[in-house]
């Protein structure tokens, strides 16, 4: 090692932080202290909530509680169906409409592809009455398809995958067809191909959302056979339950767990993912 | 090649038809009749439950909180995700931690941000009030005290948005070409001036359309509130959409519910034409 690394390393080690950065950590700090408050909760005996003892001992049996007290496996395999479930079917609905929107002659489609749009603004959940009454209609209460099928016809779907078709360029589109396939073999070997990172970002904002969705599932499900995994949490964790603290942060962060983790290891495509469905 | 095209849109017609166009429909038409008792036909009532909904005053008070939510959740989680996104978007050492930190809490749902914060906030063993216990002040009630619980579900609200807008400043800052900065230094303008006057007003799309997500998830987001208050004390946390719920799923009152709901789809009509009209018009993104 030369002296001017030296030099540079030492000063990396030794140079007053500015103002800036110390004010950056600070609100880093206190942004993520909820998140490591919970971890403290849940990790240590309840009679260590405030008392931060460096060397409190650790402990499971928060988990395990939490694990024993509410059916956290059929949660976890409520949201894992209802995830999967809407984005296949928001996948494939999506497919179709935004290849019919880019590609099709069909009259009156701007004033077609504008009411889509709505649907970016009033959600499932802000008529949850009537829609309520639909799926009670449909005998869809306390199914998961329920809880699913509301979302499946998704305006942010049909319009993200609208705007990388129409960047598709014909002539590929012709190659296929002088080969001798049909519509459905264009879109199937040359449109959807060609969209994979649409289909990345959307899939990943989609299985955040339902995940992490809760009023709708909430009014729609009534047992256990249905909940997914939030309204499972709202209904363990309400505080006229009188679940132990440790406990209910444990359950939390079970039900936190699996996206955060996905999360931690693939941040940048998390956050393009976002970048790439709110930036319209 | 027309057939087809209709036969590919049908899936998502049939699907947007009941679950969005025919419910917004069905719940206006439901805002003006008044069901009947025991069977009997429904009647025809006008605006009249409009007139019973505008002589409520826990209406006015609901309508009240979630004007007072919008602006105190609005302005500072933009300020403070414009400050996350030029922090990290600068020279900083752990810049991959502090971007992290900033953006982890939009991962989560907002039923776990309330579970975690309810540690914070709760009367006798909340981390806030053992804190404040510490350092000799009396305990305060967060969430129980009229005066403060909306304040206190707008500090949570806060936390969970604000790094979900840093990242859309953040992707604008980075595509803002270095010469501007350059030129900047070289006239010697000052850091401020240069904020004020150059980096700003380039982000002005980025601030409106942020303007705009806040505005819907301040109407649409009540989640929080089934942990934190359930709209107590005394609807001193009430917002429109946990009202509709309240009154469609507790108190039975589907007309009600149905009224404002029409009053969100109102909100939400404003905000949209907001978008087509303004945002449309002054970005280009692609």
């Amino acid at each position: 090692m030369n002296t001017t690394t030296a030099y540079a390393h030492r000063s990396r080690f030794f140079s007053i932080p500015t103002l800036e950065t110390v004010a950056a950590w600070l609100l880093a700090i206190i942004w993520i202290f909820p998140l490591l408050y919970a971890f403290w909760a849940a990790f240590h005996p309840s009679e260590f909530m405030v008392n931060f003892a460096l060397f409190a001992p650790l402990t499971l049996e928060n988990f395990t509680n939490a694990w024993s007290q509410a059916p956290f496996a059929r949660y976890y395999l409520n949201t894992f169906a209802l995830v999967t479930g809407v984005v296949i079917g928001q996948f494939v609905v999506c497919t179709l409409a935004a290849f019919a929107f880019a590609r099709f002659p069909i009259p009156g489609k701007n004033v077609l592809f504008m009411l889509v749009l709505i649907q970016l603004f009033v959600f499932p959940e802000v008529l949850i009455v009537e829609n309520y009454r639909i799926a009670s209609e449909l005998g869809l209460i306390n199914t998961i398809t329920g809880i699913g099928l509301p979302y499946v016809a998704s305006a942010l779907g049909i319009f993200l995958l609208r705007q990388t078709f129409k960047t598709i360029p014909r002539e590929l589109e012709d190659a296929a067809r002088i080969e001798g396939c049909n519509w459905l073999e264009i879109l199937w070997k040359v449109y959807v191909p060609l969209a994979k990172p649409t289909y990345l970002a959307y899939g990943l904002v989609s299985i955040s959302h339902h995940w992490n969705n809760f009023i709708w599932p909430l009014v729609v499900t009534n047992s256990v056979e249905s909940r997914p995994l939030t309204v499972g949490l709202g209904v363990f964790s309400a505080p006229e339950t009188g679940v132990n603290w440790a406990t209910v942060s444990a359950a939390t962060l079970l039900s936190i767990a699996p996206l955060l983790i996905a999360f931690l290891l693939f941040q940048r495509q998390f956050v393009q993912s976002f970048l790439r469905a709110g930036i319209r | 090649m027309q057939l087809y095209g209709a036969l590919l849109l049908l899936p998502a017609a049939v699907l947007l038809t009941t679950f969005a166009y025919l419910p917004t429909v069905t719940t206006v038409i439901n805002s003006l009749f008044l069901p009947g008792f025991r069977g009997a036909p429904t009647e025809f009532v006008g605006l009249e439950n409009y007139q019973v909904l505008f002589d409520d005053p826990t209406f006015w008070k609901v309508a009240r909180n979630n004007l007072i939510y919008a602006v105190g959740t609005i302005p500072t989680s933009i300020a403070l995700a414009l400050g996350m996104a030029l922090f990290v978007n600068g020279k900083l050492r752990g810049r991959g931690f502090v971007r992290m930190a900033y953006f982890t809490p939009t991962i989560l749902p907002m039923i776990a941000a309330a579970n975690i914060w309810m540690f914070f906030y709760a009367p006798q063993i909340g981390l806030f009030n053992k804190l404040l216990g510490m350092l000799g002040f009396s305990g305060v009630n967060w969430l129980g005290d009229p005066n403060l619980a909306l304040s206190s579900v707008i500090v949570m609200s806060v936390w969970k948005e604000a790094g979900f807008f840093m990242i859309f400043y953040l992707a604008a800052l980075q595509s803002m070409p270095p010469e501007l900065k350059e030129a900047a230094d070289l006239e010697g303008t000052s850091r401020w001036s240069f904020f004020w006057r150059v980096t700003f007003p380039l982000l002005m799309p980025t601030t409106l359309f942020v303007l705009i997500n806040a505005l819907i998830n301040s109407v649409r987001v009540v989640d929080h509130l089934f942990i934190l208050t359930k709209g107590g004390p005394n609807n001193a946390t009430n917002l429109l959409l946990y009202y509709v719920y309240e009154n469609a799923f507790s108190f039975f009152d589907r007309t009600t519910a149905a009224t404002i709901t029409v009053v969100i789809l109102l909100v939400l009509a404003v905000v949209a034409t907001l978008k087509f009209t303004i945002l449309d018009r002054r970005t280009h993104y692609q």
